[in-house]
């Protein structure tokens, strides 16, 4: 009684539903790095408390670590920074800030104003460096493992609860590696 | 006070549609004659309620209420005032208001235009279209009310988006929900006629002006929409294949798929189970629209504010509404019998293969435009799918559908035979294709689209033109039989016509629109196509809420004047946002677009955008031209006479 | 730090990233053939500025667009191909920053769907088209001729009116 045919719209409906459903939890606008796997983007950069000096990522290498692209002028990066702070309290990593399209002095007023989490900041006044990197927003939060690897990129602000959720486990687990 | 009587107009509007959506279905079911009689009034009842609510909130904006937060999301004291009103609807909560007041409107048109049509069968309607203004005014007033205060109360609003700030925003959006909405009438009518078991050719013949106008609607409503675009946002696109913009296209191709099997099912009762899934599906998607604006599920540059607690309720709302229609379907379709036969060659064929492919069409926009939530639900990526596949996959279904369109309306009913047509269609083509390369001759290059759509266009207006003259086959053409053809047969060739100007329109601009970015200092001038863009510099300039400059081009085309253009470039003080309004000089065969970039250097110059844009007011010309004639085939005298 | 707050952030920096740049910006360049400007125009109209809401390259004012412009123009100015242009752009944004999606192996039900749909449409018209001429075969007995077999069959029906 019941031929194919009728009962295909529902069907169909019911698969577009389900595939909308899905999508509600996701966000659009989130766009995974492509960049994950591979080796992070040399660069040499000078760094913000003297400008004369330069770092380059393979000088990190052997040890897990953190690149936080963030600005003065980025909301977002204010509310993440108490987090910031938090982790590099606890010693587990070095953090390496990457302040993207800013100026010196707006750099070092926020933070001696909210507080330094970084063992260095290193500073990309144009962009050029950030561009290798794919960075399209701020903050964005590299995860780099001993072998100059990038292992995860975490998009926006890092919470309290991504902290105890992924970020901790994650910098372990990369440690443990060899 | 005005905003919670507005809020109470809204639950007395819930109430009547609840009322509306009870009763007459019950009384329908259990023949209750006075319960069926509900439907009307209550119906009237609802519409003065939403009319009433949606009155407080434009109060609300024109006396600047800031305590009301959409208000102050939205408006502004400094904002000039016929904006202010179209703020109404520039945001979520309020353009969801509008929604629920629009479907008011249908509904108390279909209760007043309809004294002819049985009263159970109104019943069964209104009672359809209550339940969906339930489900919106719920909508509004658990997740979305337009009405809820904010303390302390600014004392100055944010202002209206300056994109915004438009003669576009005062009509688009009325229009694009009038049609919208409207195909929730010929969805109603189907889900009664199912309900009732009686899928005969009166369903038909009673949907069909609903639908056309309906369509009317959504046909203006999208080129206003794409116009609007076009010389708001500065770079000479007026399509973009966005998912909003995907959402309003694809009910309007459904919807011509549904008036031409409405068409069919009414003169030859053939297709009435395809037409009844066509009017579920057009309205389907419609809400389908309503979903992926405001739910975040896609990026769109028109998306309201997104919330997927938001979308979860639409959702669910969609779930319950086109999931029980189809399942409605599943049972009363198979039951459902054509009542005649066709062969092969016959206008049946020709419009089952128009509407399969629009539906075809539908159906490729539709996977387009999920397709990368299908990727991302997946856990396959994120990729992005835009104009180049949209373009590359639509126009080769668009092609054999117009150069069908002008043989289906010659085509006989139920067995015809090509030969008899032979000679004359090879006559027509032959003469289109000569056209068609004397036309691209004349262009600036040779492209084979152009020799497509000019041949198109003419192999359509051809055609029509020689199937209106047959009415005059043994007689001359005189004004009294010129009066005595029915409207609806001006309207039929008059829309087809409208889409062969369409076609003309989108395909010259494609192929044959010039752009540059120029540098010039006052004085210089850049010659593009032909005219001389002439700079004399720019002044300071102050608006109700901007300031900014204004360029003065002049342009010229072998020494002759053509015209002043004056684009600007404005900051808006509230938001601190910067806008170009473009300079368009508008002309029949082209139009000429000057848009402002920066200043450069100390000496006045400036970075300017000059376009030349050929036959681009002919797409939106043969939208109007489509609208018309759908408007004149809608307004028929048996229409009229059977309402 | 409810989550209210973060909904009102969230949305506040969706605004922040997004109001300004709702409009095309003009920018002047120089190009040394007109192939190579006819290359760049095309480019900046297919790729997508990723902090916009669905705008390409072209149409939109952010500060990333400007950068990916500029990008673009460079390579297009050093005779880099296309191919090279948008392999360069994938790698460090992925797939998403393409407006016309690569033929790949997650791609293939988007690119060949449509014609899968052409195909289906077409068989399902002939199918019905066929099965209302099956139908236009058996009616096509002639008064007499269906007389006769009424007679043949079923004497009683004679003079019954027996339309199904």
């Amino acid at each position: 009684m019941l031929k194919l045919k009728f009962i295909l719209p529902l069907i169909a409906f019911a698969l577009l539903v389900a595939l909308l459903f899905v999508g509600l939890s996701n966000d659009p606008r989130r766009v995974p790095s492509p960049l994950v796997g591979k080796p992070a983007p040399a660069f040499e950069l000078p760094r913000l408390q003297d400008p004369n000096v330069t770092f380059s990522p393979e000088m990190l290498k052997g040890e897990v670590w953190l690149l936080n692209i963030w600005a003065s002028w980025c909301s977002g990066c204010q509310v993440e920074h108490p987090v910031l702070n938090e982790l590099a309290k606890q010693n587990l990593v070095s953090i390496v800030g990457f302040d993207y399209k800013d100026t010196n002095a707006q750099a070092k007023a926020w933070l001696a104003k909210l507080g330094n989490p970084y063992r260095l900041v290193v500073t990309d006044q144009k962009g050029l460096v950030g561009f290798d990197y794919g960075v399209y927003g701020v903050p964005e939060t590299f995860f780099i493992d001993k072998k100059g690897i990038i292992r995860y990129k975490h998009i926006g602000p890092v919470s309290y609860k991504d902290l105890t959720e992924k970020i901790i486990p994650l910098i372990k687990a990369l440690k443990a590696e060899p | 006070m005005i905003p919670e009587f507005g809020q109470f107009a809204l639950v007395v509007a819930l109430v009547c549609a609840l009322i509306q959506s009870t009763l007459p279905f019950i009384g329908a079911a259990k023949n209750i004659p006075a319960w069926i009689s509900v439907a009307r009034p209550a119906a009237q009842a609802q519409f003065i309620s939403l009319a009433v609510s949606f009155a407080c909130l434009v109060y609300v904006f024109i006396q600047n209420d800031f305590s009301v937060l959409y208000a102050a999301q939205n408006s502004n004291t400094k904002l000039p005032i016929e904006f202010r009103i179209s703020a109404v609807w520039g945001a979520h909560e309020g353009s969801l208001l509008l929604w629920a007041l629009t479907l008011g409107t249908w509904t108390y048109a279909v209760s007043v235009f309809s004294i002819k049509i049985p009263d159970v069968m109104i019943a069964r309607v209104l009672g359809v279209m209550g339940i969906i203004s339930i489900g919106f005014i719920l909508f509004i007033l658990m997740t979305s009310n337009p009405f809820t205060r904010i303390f302390p109360v600014p004392i100055e609003g944010r202002d209206l988006n300056p994109l915004l700030q438009d003669f576009g925003l005062i009509i688009h959006p009325p229009m694009l929900y009038m049609g919208y909405v409207g195909l929730s009438v010929a969805f109603a009518f189907a889900i009664a006629a199912m309900m009732a078991g009686r899928l005969d050719a009166a369903w038909a013949r009673w949907s069909r002006p609903w639908t056309s106008i309906a369509w009317v609607f959504l046909t203006i409503g999208i080129a206003l929409g794409s116009w609007w675009a076009y010389y708001e946002l500065g770079w000479g696109g007026w399509w973009f294949w966005d998912p909003v913009e995907n959402a309003s296209f694809m009910p309007w191709l459904v919807a011509t798929a549904l008036i031409h099997s409405l068409a069919a099912t009414e003169k030859r009762g053939v297709f009435k189970a395809w037409t009844v899934l066509l009017a579920v599906f057009a309205f389907s998607l419609s809400l389908l629209g309503t979903f992926l604006v405001r739910s975040g599920v896609l990026t769109s540059v028109h998306s309201f504010a997104s919330d997927p607690e938001r979308g979860l309720f639409i959702l669910i709302f969609l779930i319950l509404v086109v999931g029980s229609s189809l399942v409605l379907y599943a049972w009363r379709a198979p039951a459902i019998k054509s009542t005649s036969k066709f062969k092969f060659i016959s206008k049946e064929t020709a419009l089952l293969l128009n509407n399969v492919l629009l539906v075809v069409a539908a159906g490729t926009i539709l996977l387009g435009t999920l397709y990368p939530l299908v990727i991302d639900a997946l856990s396959l990526g994120k990729i992005s799918v835009g104009p180049p596949y949209f373009n590359s996959v639509f126009v080769p279904i668009m092609v054999p559908l117009v150069a069908l369109m002008a043989i289906g309306v010659l085509i006989r009913w139920k067995e015809d035979n090509l030969q008899r047509m032979k000679k004359h269609l090879l006559t027509y083509f032959v003469i289109s294709l000569a056209l068609g390369l004397l036309g691209t001759w004349m262009m600036p290059s040779f492209t084979i689209s152009s020799v497509i759509a000019i041949t198109l266009a003419w192999w359509v207006v051809l055609n029509m033109s020689y199937h209106f003259m047959l009415r005059f086959k043994n007689k001359a053409v005189s004004w009294q039989g010129l009066k005595t053809i029915p409207r609806a047969i001006y309207g039929m060739h008059i829309a087809h016509i409208g889409i062969a100007v369409f076609t003309i329109g989108v395909t010259l601009t494609s192929a044959y629109s010039t752009e540059k970015d120029v540098m010039l200092t006052p004085g210089e001038s850049y010659s593009l196509a032909g005219y001389d863009f002439k700079f004399a510099g720019s002044n300071r300039i102050v608006g109700p809420n901007y300031q900014g400059d204004r360029g003065h081009v002049t342009v010229t085309q072998d020494g002759n004047f053509i015209a002043k253009m004056e684009p600007e470039k404005r900051i808006y003080t509230v938001q601190r946002s910067p806008m170009t309004e473009a300079a368009i000089d508008a002309g029949i065969t082209r139009d000429l677009f000057v848009a402002m970039g920066e200043p450069r250097g100390k000496d006045g110059g400036w970075a300017l955008r000059l376009y030349h844009k050929p036959f681009i007011r002919w797409i939106w010309l043969g939208a109007l031209i489509m609208s018309f004639g759908g408007l004149l085939a809608a307004t028929d005298k048996r229409y009229r006479k059977a309402k | 730090m409810n989550k209210n707050f973060i909904k009102r952030l969230f949305f506040f920096l969706i605004l922040v990233m997004q109001l300004p740049f709702t409009h095309a910006s003009v920018e002047f360049r120089t190009f040394e053939r007109p192939d190579l400007e006819a290359r760049y125009n095309v480019m900046v109209d297919e790729l997508r500025c990723l902090v916009c809401q669905n705008q390409n390259l072209k149409g939109s004012n952010s500060d990333l667009a400007k950068d990916m412009r500029n990008k673009v123009y460079e390579m297009i100015a050093a005779e880099k191909t296309n191919k090279e242009i948008v392999d360069y752009m994938v790698a460090r944004y992925g797939d998403f920053v393409l407006y016309k999606p690569p033929f790949k192996s997650t791609t293939l039900l988007l690119w060949l769907g449509p014609l899968a749909f052409l195909l289906i449409a077409f068989i399902t018209v002939i199918r019905v088209v066929k099965q209302r001429n099956q139908a236009n075969a058996l009616e096509e007995l002639s008064d007499e001729e269906h007389q006769r077999a009424v007679k043949l069959l079923q004497p009683e029906l004679l003079n019954k009116d027996d339309s199904a």
